[in-house]
């Protein structure tokens, strides 16, 4: 059951460096055979990388624990990133800041409640400039 | 702009599943655990939605380089298991400048051999940015 004083809750920051071999890693794990991933020696990020600040955010970095959402009836229904300028590269030295920036309901096509959670990480360089952001929305039937 | 061929990928099989989650970081059980995905009512393993999110951003970043990307959307819209094979293709829905660069709006989909659509993307990217470099 979704806690909705949840909204609000932030994460303590945390430290992401970006790494040649696990974009590799991860770009062949989604088909990617271009050059720019697996040949270039300081490759960009897929656009879909950033969701391996999994192995980076942990315990009180992750406030989407706050949400309580229950793993038999909650689904990942969108993901979002976005990037101000071209995408991070490896070298590259992030700081991540996970919120909760909103939950709210909507009722089912099916009858029922569906209870929507947001989380916003935004990722940072070295100089502080705001670089990426992810946007996690996550669902909960009733 | 004439896009590429669709990216097909598949019959996926559970090891293409365990490479993406060893590779995302995401261990959900329901994506490799037979019994533990037949408890919660599933007939198989479910595939990872970001695994056909990945499919789709492989498709247009081979096409509109990986270094042009600025904004990547996805919704999930329906399951996908081992055994299917998805086909991953989208087009440029707009086209206009801004922060003084040429841009591009692209809506994509990742379809089942059914017809499905299991994800729904949309993406901007910047026109003539190469790898970023």
């Amino acid at each position: 059951m979704v806690d909705s004083s949840a909204l609000g809750a932030t994460g303590t920051p945390f430290t992401m460096p970006i790494e040649r071999g696990k974009i590799r890693e991860f770009a062949r794990a989604t088909a990617s055979t271009d050059p720019a991933y697996l040949a270039d020696t300081a490759p960009v990020v897929p656009p879909t990388f950033l969701t391996t600040a999994a192995f980076w955010q942990d315990g009180d970095a992750d406030p989407w624990r706050a949400v309580a959402m229950d793993q038999s009836r909650g689904l990942h229904a969108e993901q979002e990133f976005v990037f101000h300028g071209p995408p991070p590269r490896a070298g590259d030295m992030l700081t991540g800041t996970s919120r909760i920036a909103e939950i709210y309901e909507k009722h089912g096509r099916r009858g029922g409640t569906l209870t929507f959670a947001v989380m916003v990480t935004e990722f940072r360089d070295h100089s502080g400039r705001l670089v990426a952001e992810a946007r996690l929305t996550g669902v909960e039937t009733s | 702009m004439t896009p590429p061929p669709p990216l097909v990928t598949g019959p996926l099989s559970r090891t293409d599943l365990v490479r993406y989650q060893g590779a995302s970081g995401d261990f959900n059980p329901i994506h490799h655990d037979e019994p533990f995905a037949r408890a919660a009512g599933l007939p198989a393993p479910l595939t990872l939605g970001m695994l056909s999110a990945g499919l789709l951003a492989t498709w247009v970043t081979g096409w509109l380089g990986a270094g042009a990307v600025r904004r990547f959307r996805v919704r999930f819209e329906s399951q996908v298991f081992p055994g299917d094979t998805l086909t991953c293709d989208g087009r440029v829905v707009r086209e206009y400048q801004e922060d003084g660069e040429p841009r591009l709006d692209l809506e994509l989909a990742c379809r089942t051999q059914a017809g499905a659509v299991a994800v729904r993307g949309w993406a901007t990217f910047v026109v003539d940015e190469g790898d970023g470099a």
